[in-house]
Order: structure tokens, then sequence, then C-alpha cells
């Protein structure tokens, strides 16, 4: 049988905001446990909830991003459930009257073709601490440093038809919130969190199958490895004539296998109602012009830019302008490059194969786009081959120099291209090889020819030293070799 | 010296007549004597209370005090001081001691005023006579010559009791559903409820956030208002406190009342209220009138409802605000918990009292899938009914008078086998709190030897206008004087 699959992501986003969400503490990452966690973030008797502005300043800069409806009057609900790092027995979270109504992102797939997937809202709120199970001899530590941080919770519709799909989509979101600024994007530390709805169907079913949600996606290899898992299993299923039963999955990265952590039966009854401690907060014209203000460029008007200004094609523009260090790392490089398609040539081979390579960001790279752009330009101006061009990135990668004309200069790598000098190196060697070029000249054969001329090269490079600007060689060979 | 008011004790250290140090060991002397029959207070502070006092005099000799500088006066146990116990009359927090100040805390602290201790309350304000303290209940010092012990009212029993028995000469409480004004009129003192927001919150346990107002209780008005220039103010920790000017709430008092007008609720004088009781209160209104007020029966056409809602929304409300109860960070934990839920389980079990735990099952109850709609949607409507009785009473009307109780204080244990009969005792009081408007208790008479309160019910805001009304109403009264035999 035909299955149709049928996706939809929620989406955590830490916001980057200095303080967290209802008190004054810091939301910085890494500090020693629970040193972040004041009077109001531990739930002390008496303590209160005061909004964080700028929260909502980065929520309506998302809304804005993607194309939603800024929902003008606010209200946080309490969502009650009891667990150890959520200090007061509720979250305080947004149910009926979210900051962020319906929406929609463009995403670009891999065929060409572009696809769009609405937003059905997006809320604030605030995440939970950390319980750490480990160290503490069959107890659980508890890290309330977390608890409080400001998070948006993207909901989509299930607009997704695969994994490619799916990634396409949290990339897409990784590169908006980034772009604006509003999340750091890290996801192995939890900024930026995915949960998975997967459901299957008969092809061209009208009607939605029952789905699981997974969760625990702190990667996009994950996230693809694991619908790829969740879609093998559902599909086993319903093959063999079972039933898909709604419940919420954890997947496990490592092992590549998923496990139930509970089914909706199980599911708490959260007891929403609105929180007495925070009046309804009234998102005014002037906030939202304030927030669109500070829009930057969205990766979607930078690709077009990168069209437009660069003279790229629009894989390679896309390719540069999602992620925002990526865009301004080429575009550093594109400015000292002097030639723009190079250098996108160079920044998306070289530069990102070498990053794969060694598992780094592009702000962990250990080269500006300055220095790429100054090697660039050297290339464009034959002052170095491209061969040439590839020990002086290794070097420059190493930090053995820290600028392409010195290491060029130390290295000897400088082409030589006066044509003078380089006639006169094609006159000596031809003059030592006239077998050769009295054979190549009765050759009518022009691809014959095209082989022999490869004859030549390596005695010319070998007379300039490795030196000589092998295009010119080949203009002055032709025109020699013909006359 | 432990008759005069906060007024007047704070014109005797200005004279120099008497210290603070003096002042603050005759009513610590006082408590240590007389309140073992009242059990008025969760904890009392002598060594700090001492060392305030002397730092309030060397304040007062250096010419930098305030009205307050070296005033003694008294915390219900529900608002949190740095370094000292916070209970909420609870198991729960019996170990509790609150690295931090409520805001009012911190006001009266920077006033200068010295606090003794922290009075006694029902279990986190639920109650209406004191009985569901973990501290034991609190005996009210009017009746005692009967043999019989009676409740003070609640959930501020402690500090009306403390007051009346002329421990303290004002104290601070909090009013959720008529938790000052009750017991004020059951303890024959002055007490005010302001407008919702007029006071922060922050530092205040909470029981129903929408409806708790921390407020006054003194003997007079115009202590009431001496203390509500300290409390009343916006608070940037406080989502849901205005920010709204404070006016000197000393400065209208004596304003005279020709022209006041005044609105006798007519669902407020209905068959609940014991004939005897509705004549003290009647006499009030005509004193009023000999002041020239002029009087006219309105109508609050869905105070019937008010108890209803208000037993679906402030259980909703605690049932959440109660959760952090849970023995993880603070507080009451059980011994030796098998798993999480065994810790849960047993420590609210064990923490909490009898009347705590309906609560919380009654507000889980209305707040589950199901039922929300039918409780607490419904009971939210009811409230802007309620809300909107007032506003159009208030067109008409300057203040709104009426009793506070139904009766006179009752004995102990009378109604605790009947939580219905117990929240029939806030029949009075309790729409003022869903409105979010102001209300005072003042003492109106006696019946049976047992005191009275009027309730007097202004509109958002207009606490100086209250205070002025009670204010001179005392003037020509002698009821606030009286003195428990």
């Amino acid at each position: 049988m035909q299955w149709d699959i049928v996706i939809g992501l929620e989406i955590h986003v830490q916001l980057a905001t200095k303080t967290k969400i209802f008190s004054g503490s810091s939301t910085a990452f890494g500090a020693e446990p629970n040193t972040q966690a004041s009077a109001v973030d531990l739930a002390m008797p008496g303590t209160l909830p005061v909004p964080n502005e700028q929260a909502f300043r980065y929520a309506v800069m998302f809304g804005l991003a993607v194309n939603a409806e800024i929902g003008r009057r606010s209200v946080f609900d309490r969502k009650n459930y009891f667990y150890p790092d959520l200090p007061k027995g509720y979250q305080t979270t947004q149910l009926d009257h979210p900051i962020i109504g319906p929406g929609f992102v463009d995403i670009d797939l891999a065929d060409g073709s572009s696809k769009r997937v609405r937003i059905h809202h997006a809320h604030l709120e605030e995440d939970a601490g950390k319980s750490l199970h480990e160290d503490f001899h069959g107890m659980t530590g508890i890290d309330l440093n977390r608890a409080g941080t400001p998070l948006i919770e993207v909901v989509t519709e299930p607009d997704m038809n695969s994994a490619e799909e799916a990634v396409a989509f949290a990339r897409k979101l990784h590169s908006l919130v980034t772009s604006l600024g509003i999340c750091d994007g890290d996801m192995s530390q939890g900024s930026l969190r995915f949960d998975v709805n997967i459901s299957l169907k008969p092809k061209g079913s009208e009607e939605l199958g029952t789905r699981t949600e997974t969760k625990n996606l702190n990667s996009f290899r994950f996230m693809e490895q694991a619908i790829a898992h969740e879609v093998e299993r559902q599909m086993d299923i319903l093959e063999d004539g079972g039933r898909v039963i709604q419940e919420t999955r954890l997947y496990n990265g490592e092992r590549n296998e998923s496990r139930s952590m509970r089914s909706k039966e199980e599911a708490n009854d959260y007891r929403y109602f609105p929180c007495p401690d925070l009046l309804p907060v009234v998102i005014d014209d002037a906030f939202i012009q304030s927030a669109r203000d500070l829009l930057p460029e969205l990766p979607d008007e930078r690709k077009a830019r990168f069209r437009e200004q660069y003279g790229l094609n629009n894989y390679d523009a896309r390719l540069l302008s999602e992620d925002a260090s990526m865009a301004a790392f080429f575009e550093e490089t594109a400015s000292h490059g002097k030639d723009a398609k190079l250098a996108a040539n160079w920044v998306l081979g070289e530069f990102s194969a070498r990053l794969n390579a060694e598992d780094k960001t592009v702000t962990q790279a250990p080269i500006t786009g300055a220095q790429l752009g100054q090697l660039v330009a050297r290339i464009a101006d034959n002052t170095v081959s491209s061969s040439g061009a590839k020990k002086v990135f290794e070097a420059l990668w190493k930090g053995d120099g820290d600028n392409a004309d010195a290491i060029i200069e130390a290295r000897g790598l400088k082409q030589v291209s006066d044509t003078g000098a380089l006639e006169q190196m094609v006159d000596e060697v031809l003059a030592g090889m006239p077998d050769q070029v009295a054979q190549y000249q009765r050759e009518t054969d022009p691809k014959k020819q095209k082989k022999m001329l490869g004859g030549f090269m390596g005695p010319l490079m070998k007379a300039s030293k490795g030196q000589g600007n092998p295009k010119l060689f080949n203009e002055i060979l032709l025109k020699k070799l013909n006359n | 010296m432990h008759n005069k008011s906060v007024a007047e004790l704070s014109r005797e250290l200005e004279s120099g007549k008497i210290s603070s140090v003096e002042l603050t060991r005759e009513f610590l002397d006082r408590i240590k004597a007389e309140d073992g029959q009242y059990n008025s207070f969760i904890t009392v502070t002598e060594d700090q209370a001492m060392a305030d006092a002397k730092a309030a005099d060397e304040q007062r000799a250096a010419g930098k005090a305030s009205v307050w500088t070296g005033v003694p006066f008294a915390h219900k146990d529900i608002f949190c001081t740095n370094g000292v116990a916070t209970t909420a009359g609870s198991k729960m927090l019996a170990n509790f001691v609150p690295p931090y100040d409520a805001t009012v805390t911190a006001n009266f602290r920077t006033a200068g005023a010295v606090c003794l201790g922290k009075t006694n309350m029902d279990e986190f304000a639920m109650g209406s006579s004191n009985e569901s303290s973990f501290f034991g209940p609190v005996t009210n010092p009017w009746g005692l010559s009967s043999g019989d012990k009676r409740v003070p009212g609640g959930s501020s029993g402690g500090s009306a009791a403390a007051i009346a028995a002329r421990l303290v000469p004002a104290a601070t409480a909090t009013d959720t559903g008529g938790s000052i004004r009750q017991p004020a009129a059951l303890c024959g003192i002055t007490g005010l409820k302001p407008t919702y927001g007029r006071v922060s919150r922050y530092g205040m346990i909470a029981f129903a956030s929408s409806l708790d107002q921390g407020g006054t209780m003194a003997r007079t008005a115009e202590d009431n208002a001496l203390m509500l220039n300290v409390m009343a103010g916006f608070d940037p920790k406080d989502s849901t406190c205005v920010d709204r000017a404070v006016p000197d709430y000393t400065a209208t008092l004596n304003e005279p009342l020709k022209g006041l007008r005044v609105g006798l609720p007519k669902e407020y004088f209905s068959d609940q209220l014991s004939p005897a009781m509705e004549q003290q209160v009647r006499n009030a209104v005509k004193e009023y009138e000999k002041l020239g007020a002029t009087v006219t029966e309105v109508s609050l056409p869905h105070a019937k409802l008010a108890i209803a809602a208000y037993y679906v929304i402030a259980p909703a409300e605690a049932s959440a605000n109660l959760s952090r109860f849970d023995g993880v960070r603070y507080g009451y934990r059980c011994e030796d918990p098998k798993d999480l839920n065994d810790l849960y389980t047993r420590t609210r079990a064990e923490g909490f009292g009898g009347e705590v735990k309906r609560r919380i099952l009654v507000g889980t109850y209305a707040l589950s899938a199901g039922y929300f709609d039918a409780y607490y949607l419904k009971a939210q409507k009811v409230r802007r009914l309620i809300q909107q009785d007032f506003i159009n009473a208030f067109k008409d009307v300057d203040v709104l008078m009426s009793p506070v109780t139904p009766s006179p204080a009752f004995v102990q244990g009378e109604k605790t086998s009947d939580p219905v009969t117990m929240y029939l005792e806030d029949v009075f009081t309790i729409a003022v709190n869903l409105a979010g408007v102001p209300a005072m208790s003042v003492p109106a008479g006696f019946v049976d030897g047992l005191p009275v309160g009027l309730q007097i019910i202004g509109n958002y805001f207009e606490e100086a206008r209250l205070l002025n009304t009670a204010h001179q109403f005392q003037q020509v009264t002698d009821w606030h004087q009286k003195l428990p035999q």
C-alpha cells in the first residue's frame, strides 16, 4: 500500500534576552547549578512574576518575520502539573490568546521547487529547570538556572510530507531566529528544540491518521533519522493491520531507536486557567512598530539581494543567505575578493568543506572573511593559481601566516604572468622538443591535439618552477604551435 | 500607654515623654503576660524589636523621625519578613524563614516602625474563625467573662485580637473574602481593605491572587489612615499593583460629611441578619444622618450569587497557588519518601490542614476538563455582574453601608463541623472582593456584650473618603474605645 506522510512541528525557541521572562535573573548558559535562580524563579512564597518587555519584542519580531498576525491582547495561563524542576507547580504559558496568530514560512526544496508551511500560532512561555539524574547516588538533582528562561513555542500546521520538507522547514526556522538575533540557535544546548508530530494515511485519503509526537531531537540529522524511523515504525504497524497509538515518543539519536514516553490516556489534565498574577498585555501599534524597526534583513530578502547584487544562482544564493553568520562571512569575503562568484565558490567549497570536516560553525572558523577575500582577490588577478591558492588557504587555516600576500610571497607561490618571460620559456621548451612539435603540427584531430598539448605543460611548469600562469602558458603555446 | 492610638503614641514619642525602648518594652511585657489566653502571636521577635526601638530612638534624637518612627506594631504572619519565620499559619511553612521582605514589610521598616512579631491567622488565610491555624485557635478578648471562648473571626484573627487586647496598637492584615473586616467587626476594632491593586502583594503569601489585598487594622480610623500612608503605592514587583498617585490619607479625615450620599443595599438587610444586629447598624446610619448624610436604599441585584462564585474562583486560584508547596525546595518535607510520588503526596497530606485540602480539592475539581466552563467560566461571568452592580450603585451614592457579619462572635467549635455555615459568615463581605472595591469595618455597637461592625464600602480608590467617613463617626461615638472585660 502507498502511504502519505503527514508531519507537523512544534518548536521551542529560547529567546536570547539577558534576563528571564518573569524575573531579573540572568539567562546565561553554563553557570554553576542554581546560581541564576532568584526567589521568584524558586517560587518562594509571596513572590510574583513581572513580564520582561524584551521577550515580547522578540516574539513580535518573530511574528512579523513569519508574516503572522500579532495578538493585540496577550493573555498568560497557568498549565498545572507537578514536577520537581517546575518550581511553581504550574508553567506560565499562553493558551487561548497567544502573542502570535496564524502566519507562514516558504521553504526551498532540493528539486528547486518551494513550498509554503503554515504557522498555526506561536506563544510565549517560561522554560522549566533541569533534573539531573546522574552523580547523586540514586537521587535527582535540580538545577533551576534555566527555569523562567523565555521561550516561544511555534506550532505549525501539518503541512509537511517528508523528512526532507520537515528538515528544510527546521533549517529555515533556525535561519530566521538566528538572523533576527532573538535566539542563539545552539541546538546542542537546547536553545532550539523540535518536536515532530507524524501520522500516515493511505495515499490520497482525506482523513488524517493517528499521530505520534517524537521529542528530543537536538540536531537536524537526528530529526531526519527520527522521522524516517517513525515513518517506518508506523508503516510496519499499519501494514500488519495494526493501529498506531496516540503517544509521545522519545528518540535516542545515538542508537536510532525510540520508546514510548506516555500515551494519550496517561496525559495530564493541565487545568489551564488565566494567570491572576499577570494582567493581559496589550500590544499596540507603537510597540509593533518598535519591533519592526529592529528587524534585520531576513533570509528570503537576503537571498534575493545576493542574486541581484552578486549575480549568484538561486542555489548558491540560498546556501549563503540561510545562516546569518555564513551570509556575513560571504559578504566580507566578496567585499575583499573582487570576484563575487569566485568568492561564493570558495566559501561554499573549500571553506564549508573544511568546517564540516572539523565540525565547526562559521563563527568558530579560524579565518576571517577578509582573509579569505584577500586570497580570492589574488586568484582573480592571477597572482596565484588555484592549486597554489589551496596551499595558501591551508596555511591561513592553520595559522601559518595571517594574510594571503605574505604567504604567497614567503612560499613562492606567485604565478609568473609576465607574457614576455613566459613566451621566452615557451620558445626555449619548444626548441628542445622539435619532434613533438612536428608531431603536433601534423595531427588533424583537435581532440588528440588537445591531449598532446598537455605534454608541453609539464616541462613548462618545470621550467617556470611551478610559477607560470597555466592559462597564459596555454594561450602562448597555441599561438606558437599554430603558426 | 497601651491604651493609646498610634497617632497619640507618635506624639508622645515626639514630645519625649516616652522612648520607643520603653514603649516597646511595655507592649512586649503585655504580650508575655496576656497572650497565653489569646494565642494571637505565632512569633514574638523580642530581641529584634528592642534593637529596632533603640535605633528608632537614635533616629528621633537625630531629628530624622517620621510619624511611625519607634511605634510598635505587628505583621500578620502572611507577610514575608527577612530572617524571621513566616508561616501563613501552616505546618507546611512552620520552618520557613524567607530571605526577603514583602514590599509592605519593607515599607514599615523604612518608616521606622518597630515590629513586635507575627500574628496568628487561619492556615493560608482560609477561614473565618482562626480555628484552622496549625498554631492553634485564637481566642477573642471579647465575651470571655461569660465563660465561653469565642472566635476572633478570620483569617486575620490574630491581628484583630492582639489589637483588641491592647497587645499592639496596630497590625497589618489581608482580606480575600472578608478576612480584615469580619475579624475587625468581631473584635470591635477598625479595619480597612483597600482597592485591589492599591497595596503591593509582593511577599504576601498568596491564597487567591485576584482577590487578596493587604490592608490595615487598628483601633481608630485615623490610625488606619496612618498605616495606609505607609502601605499604599505602586510596586514594580507586582504586575497587578496600580500606578496611581497616593494621597495623604490623614489630610481629609476632618472633612465634614454634610451631603454625603449613603446607600443601604437592601440585599444586605436580609433574613440572614439577626434583628438585634440590624438595629445596631441602623442606629449607626442614624448617626450619619445627624452628621448631614442623606440615606437611600439601593440594590446589588447579584449579591446572592457572590458566595457561590467566590467559592469557585478562590479555590481554583488557591489550587494552583499552593502547588509550590511540594517538599522540594523549602518548607515541610515528609520523612523518608520512597519516591517522587510519595514525596509529593505525603508532604502535602501531612503538611496541609483540612480546610486547605478541602479548598485545593474544590479548586482542582472546578478547573478540571469537562467542568471548567460550568464552574470557573460561569463564576467569572457572575463576578463581572457583581462588579457592574457596584459600578451602578456608585452612580447614585458615595458610600454603601451594611452589616459586616450576620451575627456577633460565635463560640469556638460551633461552626467547624459545617463548612457551608462557616462560609456564610462572609455573606456581606465577599462581593466587595469580587468587585475589587475598598471597604471598612467600623465598631458600631454591641449585641449581648459582643462588638458589632458597620461595613462602609467605597468606590474604586476612594479609601480617603472611607477613612474620612469612619473618622467622623468616631468623633461622635466611642464604640471603638470600649475595652473588653
